[in-house]
């Protein structure tokens, strides 16, 4: 069977399988709409979680990452992951001991404040809708390149099936596909990673492989730093020296990742508080076993692809590979322009060289090169040809392609139900007509949660031309806005209402303006205040790092404000000291 | 009984805070501490292909964060019943 017929099939039984779900998984009560009915199983939960949480992003772009930054890359690793140690902490086991379905409706009822919910509402709607587009634009992207259709079909295609199954099973329908997603995912993620490690090492785990030895006797990652260095790149292992933007960075995606309002949800589907926290635990085992293996694919792809151009020693002239004789992936990815040669020198060889880099500009000069002549080389194909590269079966490349899918519309459904739950839930429901019964507001969701997903698949369609810069906005507001107050609500009694909403705001205000200034207002590009370098950063931090920043200025605000102001009424103190105690948990409720 | 009495609440969360705080150290340690400000010093030491600072930054960290909740969901649960705050 040819790659192209086994994508079909791999890709077409992967969605009959999340439609029969669909079909399955109705949801019947607000309850099962909202939290799956609560009573999920917490390692199933934990899958879910991880599904839910690996995005197009993580599976696609970070090896990617990690190909062209090495070490730089490493706060995507610790930050993505360390977040759920915060969750598990610090927030999960008492969220679900609050027991109600949303995360605004936790900071409207412990800050006894419409006002300090709407905020929330506000701060999720913003971070989820931009992150939404994200997954919807990955969807077009994977289509795109694997089963051959227009950008504009697949995204409509993805908008299809999470409409299907999003809005007839809510959370239910979501949980159960997300499993199924799951397990599609990590398999296209580690079977071309443990075929190419032991292709370079001999060692089928990648974990181990990245740090084992290669048949020649040197160790891969030696052998790596020496092959990128002799052609004037930087070092895969060295870090750059700019610890505090990678600190700051590392502990704004952490918290971001701990506030993140569709993550935390998820914790609100199992039965009790100490399945909460055992299904954070099982969450992050099941993302482990993904981010552990990204490193070793980025580095093991990144070696592959160097050695596939520079044949031979550097500097003799038949030491680099001939045009005509590239390989038939290099053809693949040429026609989608993600991949793309020019031969400066005119001699029909590859050079891929660090232009950029002045020490080794004379040696490439001595050796009659005219400039690197890899101009384009997209970090996101490292993952999506990586199976190419290595020469695996058709089977291989197929999965990749279900697995992305699997990422990217288990992420979007995840952050759809966020979004329609906020505005059914905390808009509706609890603020504009809290008189709807509860068919009503099943109704309502299920309308929200359409909207949605046609706002999300038109935005996909037309990306407002800032989709790259997304992910940094919604980390920000998670981190500067979301967690400092969930965090204060449990483990303070003092922090009252007037605290919060201040604090709310400086966090969200101060991250928002600071990333616009260096980026443009809102993005467009042109209206930014000061040029995005180092030289006109606040202490030289940049935009992406700020959240850790914004979300230090919320706890001070949040503090100074409520010490000055009265102390939460007697009824609220009572509530906090409910929530730190696990027995009595019950159902989720809506009153 | 339902509820513990108020001393015992006081001093779970006590507790508690005193757990979270050791399990967080932990968790700045290997990443903050051994991934970012110590990588230099560290990447003198090799463990088998990796240079030790390298591996905790892209790999160690992760394997100490999954033992951490862990070993959190374990106390905590001993925790839970020694103060006879625990579920059914």
């Amino acid at each position: 069977m040819d790659t192209q017929t086994w994508i079909y099939l791999v890709v077409g039984l992967t969605f009959a399988l999340y439609l029969g779900i669909a079909i399955w998984a109705r949801a019947g009560s607000t309850q099962e709409f909202y939290v799956a009915g609560g009573g999920v199983n917490p390692v199933a939960n934990g899958m879910a979680t991880a599904a839910d949480w690996m995005s197009a992003a993580s599976f696609i772009s970070m090896a990617g990452l990690i190909a062209f930054l090495g070490y730089n890359a490493s706060p995507y690793l610790m930050g993505w992951t360390g977040g759920y140690v915060l969750l598990a902490l610090l927030l999960a086991p008492y969220l679900r001991k609050f027991g109600k379905f949303t995360v605004p409706e936790f900071i409207g009822d412990r800050f006894y404040s419409k006002t300090a919910r709407m905020v929330a509402v506000l701060c999720l709607i913003v971070a989820s809708i931009t992150y939404v587009i994200g997954q919807m634009k990955g969807v077009g992207v994977a289509f795109g390149r694997f089963l051959e259709v227009e950008f504009e079909t697949g995204v409509m295609i993805g908008m299809a099936i999470v409409f299907f199954y999003a809005v007839l099973g809510g959370m239910k329908g979501i949980t159960y596909t997300q499993i199924a997603q799951y397990c599609v995912l990590i398999f296209a993620y580690t079977v071309p990673a443990i075929f190419i490690s032991f292709q370079l090492t001999g060692v089928p785990f990648p974990q181990i492989g990245l740090g084992a030895n290669m048949a020649d006797g040197t160790a891969l990652l030696d052998k790596l730093d020496q092959v990128v260095t002799d052609l004037g790149f930087a070092s895969f292992t060295d870090p750059e020296h700019n610890t505090l933007n990678i600190f700051l960075l590392t502990m704004s995606l952490m918290i971001g990742t701990a506030g993140l309002p569709h993550v935390i949800i998820r914790f609100f589907t199992v039965r009790k508080v100490s399945d909460a926290r055992i299904s954070a635990g099982w969450a992050l085992v099941f993302i482990a076993i993904l981010y552990t293996t990204a490193p070793a694919v980025g580095g093991m792809a990144r070696l592959n692809l160097m050695n596939t151009i520079q044949t031979g020693p550097i500097g003799s002239p038949e030491g680099n590979l001939e045009y005509e004789n590239r390989p038939e992936w290099f053809r693949n990815w040429e026609t989608t322009g993600l991949l793309a040669f020019e031969d400066k020198n005119g001699d029909g060889r590859i050079q891929y060289y660090n232009d950029a880099n002045p020490e080794f500009a004379a040696e490439a000069a001595s050796y009659g090169w005219a400039g690197n002549e890899m101009v384009t080389v997209d970090r996101d194909i490292m993952v999506l040809a990586n199976p190419e590269i290595a020469t695996l079966p058709g089977w291989v490349i197929a999965l990749v392609a279900a697995g992305g899918l699997a990422a990217a519309l288990s992420t979007a459904a995840g952050l759809l139900l966020a979004i329609s739950s906020a505005i059914s839930h905390d808009l509706l429901k609890g603020m504009f007509t809290p008189k709807i019964n509860e068919k009503q507001e099943l109704m309502a969701g299920r309308i929200a949660m359409a909207g949605a997903v046609l706002l999300a698949g038109y935005m996909g369609m037309n990306p407002p031309g800032f989709a790259a810069q997304v992910v940094a906005l919604a980390f920000g507001l998670a981190a500067s806005s979301i967690f400092p107050v969930l965090m204060m609500g449990i483990f303070s009694k003092r922090v009252n209402k007037a605290g919060a909403i201040a604090g709310m705001l400086t966090g969200l205000l101060s991250t928002v303006i600071y990333i616009f200034v260096f980026k443009g207002w809102f993005f467009v590009p042109g209206t930014n205040w000061f040029p995005n370098t180092a030289e006109y950063w606040l202490l030289g931090i940049q935009p992406e790092s700020f959240g850790a920043v914004g979300a230090l200025l919320n706890f001070a605000v949040a503090f100074g404000v409520s010490r000055v102001t009265q102390a939460p009424p007697a009824h609220i103190q009572e509530l906090v000291e409910s929530v730190r105690i696990p027995r009595g948990a019950g159902m989720p409720t809506g009153h | 009984m339902n509820h513990a009495p108020e001393s015992g609440a006081a001093a779970y969360w006590k507790e508690n805070v005193r757990l979270l705080m050791t399990l967080l150290v932990v968790w700045f340690v290997v990443s903050y501490g051994a991934g970012i400000l110590l990588v230099d010093l560290l990447n003198q030491i090799p463990l088998g292909g990796y240079k030790l600072g390298f591996f905790f930054a892209q790999q160690g960290s992760i394997y100490v964060f999954v033992a951490l909740i862990f070993i959190y969901v374990r106390k905590m649960n001993q925790l839970d019943r020694k103060y006879d705050v625990h579920e059914e």
